[in-house]
């Protein structure tokens, strides 16, 4: 079974967020990127295990410029056969969904894979985008995922429970918690990963459909107002008279 | 400028998350037509005039559809109405369908809208980027506008009316997966966590699973649903769909109150979108003080059967 993954880079979930460009750039400086959390414990390790259990190959893909090596090179390291880096800048969700389903299309895969959303623009839309250009069913938010022969099962969350899908490949799949544990790459994968196959294509001519024109941070909280423990019972009392919510 | 709204039908009812993106949909100040599908009353239909309906679009004959097939019904109902902006809840239905119709519609789209669109210039939408530490403005540059909007965000306007019901109908063209099974994880008449406007939730500060009665006795007091940190899960001593934070479920309800959690950033990601959020921690140098409206440095096993006593005294008064 052939498995593409759509890992995307990310900055550290302690990364301190801040803008620049009069509020509209992130500011990269000093911060550590990473492989989208979503996209490497949850999609990228149970294609491994798939493919450890039987056989077939893991290719990662993803939009952007050189800068995005370094984090190819860890997904690389922690188990994925190759790397595809489509050259373009990825500018918004419907252009990076176009890119992968153009190479999707010109290649074959049995799963198509990613993370249920990124932790910087948590759109939940690329798996979905991907499902539809290539008119593939889709599984959103799935937590669980087994594949014998050419059928997946596959669990997803819906509101207040768990439902289970059937389906033949090849799927479009979104992953949640649930589906893998992360894996710490070993030194024998981050020296293997080095010489392993990292093709760069062209990109595909799409429009972006949208563009952020600015960002802004919340308004600091104001201070906490502390209940002695000796006297819990004021923490109610200040709920339903001052906050008015319970 | 016409807007269409996607409702989801769960069992027979029209969910809470539905009926804000009608309400989001009617503060645009233009006519609102909503979709959706299976079996459900009349009743319950034109009564989506309380929240903002002026006309619902009902697709009968049909009930479990994948999010494929309700994205072709969405698509194919908005060329119908032309509409010029569709707008789904963000919750778990509106993830799924949402982007499919946008690539039907070659419609822009922006998930997590927590604001009425901006159009003195351009049409921008606001939405949480970065799990909530920050806020982006978007433009959309498409002539349809593809928005979900971010349960629990916005102030809803009061509206009565009656909503005309209409039928109708659209190629879905063919389900790829079959439907095996569905298993509830919510206790009966419990609140669903991501729907749920009061929260409590618990960490590693409660030692163990069997100690987790005084949370879920006060959780029931307030009608609350529970949930937990990402350790506490990840041990089994609560299910994994409890676990909030940055990399299982993000929630904004009314009131949080964290037990025995000292707040790490992956954790707050998570839940800063909640209006009002309660602190209980022995460390008085926990995090999660920082991000509180309200907190008691105490020793949980002393203080929460305090507060369920203080929530019994209110309920019987």
């Amino acid at each position: 079974m052939d498995i593409l993954v759509c890992i995307s880079k990310a900055p550290d979930t302690t990364a301190k967020i801040q803008f620049t460009d009069g509020n509209t750039k992130f500011d990269e400086n000093g911060v550590q990127f990473i492989v989208n959390p979503y996209d490497e414990w949850y999609a990228l390790v149970r294609a491994l295990e798939l493919k450890e259990a039987g056989g077939g190959s893991v290719c990662i893909i993803t939009v952007g410029g050189p800068e995005a090596d370094p984090v190819i090179r860890k997904a690389l390291a922690i188990g994925a056969d190759k790397a595809v880096r489509i050259d373009a800048q990825p500018t918004d969700a419907g252009f990076v969904a176009g890119q992968i389903a153009d190479y999707a299309k010109a290649n074959s895969f049995d799963l198509i894979l990613c993370g249920k959303e990124t932790i910087n623009y948590n759109g939940s839309q690329v798996g979905g985008m991907i499902a539809a250009e290539m008119d593939l069913p889709y599984v959103s938010q799935a937590i669980k995922l087994d594949v014998a022969g050419a059928t997946a099962t596959v669990e997803r969350d819906i509101q207040g429970g768990v439902e289970v899908l059937e389906g033949n490949t090849p799927l479009v799949i979104s992953c949640a918690k649930g589906m893998a544990e992360q894996r710490i790459p070993n030194m024998r994968g981050i020296m293997a990963a080095r010489t392993k196959p990292l093709e760069v294509v062209a990109p595909t001519d799409r429009p972006a459909l949208t563009e952020v024109v600015g960002y802004d941070l919340p308004p600091q909280k104001t201070e906490v107002k502390l209940v002695d423990p000796e006297n819990a019972e004021e923490l109610i009392n200040l709920l339903r008279n001052e906050a008015k919510i319970i | 400028m016409a807007v269409l709204v996607f409702a989801d039908n769960t069992n027979g009812s029209i969910a809470k998350s539905s009926k804000e993106a009608i309400n989001y949909a009617h503060q645009m100040g233009q006519g609102v037509t909503v979709v959706t599908y299976g079996e459900i009353s009349q009743d319950k239909l034109s009564a989506l005039g309380n929240s903002g309906a002026n006309k619902v679009l009902h697709h009968t004959g049909v009930n479990r559809v994948e999010p494929s097939q309700l994205s072709k019904m969405v698509a194919e109902a908005a060329k119908a109405e032309s509409a010029e902006i569709v707008v789904f809840a963000h919750d778990y239905t509106g993830k799924s369908v949402a982007p499919l119709t946008a690539v039907r519609l070659n419609a822009g789209i922006v998930s997590g809208a927590v604001a009425l669109p901006d159009t003195s210039s351009g049409f921008r939408v606001r939405k949480a980027v970065f799990s909530g530490k920050a806020f982006a403005n978007y433009e959309l540059k498409s002539d349809v506008k593809v928005i979900s909007l971010l349960p629990n965000s916005i102030d809803l306007v009061e509206v009565s009316g009656s909503a005309s019901v209409e039928n109708f109908s659209a190629d879905l063209g063919s389900a790829g997966l079959v439907q095996k099974e569905v298993r509830g994880t919510v206790s009966e008449g419990g609140p669903v966590l991501t729907e749920a406007e009061l929260v409590v939730s618990a960490g590693r500060g409660l030692k163990g699973p069997e100690n987790w009665g005084m949370v879920e006795e006060l959780a029931e007091l307030l009608g609350a649903a529970t949930a937990c940190s990402r350790p506490v899960a990840d041990v089994g001593w609560r299910p994994h769909h409890e676990h909030v934070g940055q990399t299982g479920v993000a929630i904004r309800p009314n009131l949080y109150i964290a037990i025995g959690i000292s707040g790490a950033i992956q954790h707050l990601a998570g839940v800063n979108g909640s209006k009002v959020i309660v602190v209980i921690n022995k460390d008085p140098e926990a995090p999660f003080f920082k991000a509180a409206d309200y907190g008691i440095v105490g020793d949980a096993f002393e203080v929460v059967p305090k507060l369920i006593e203080a929530v019994k005294k209110l309920k019987a008064a």
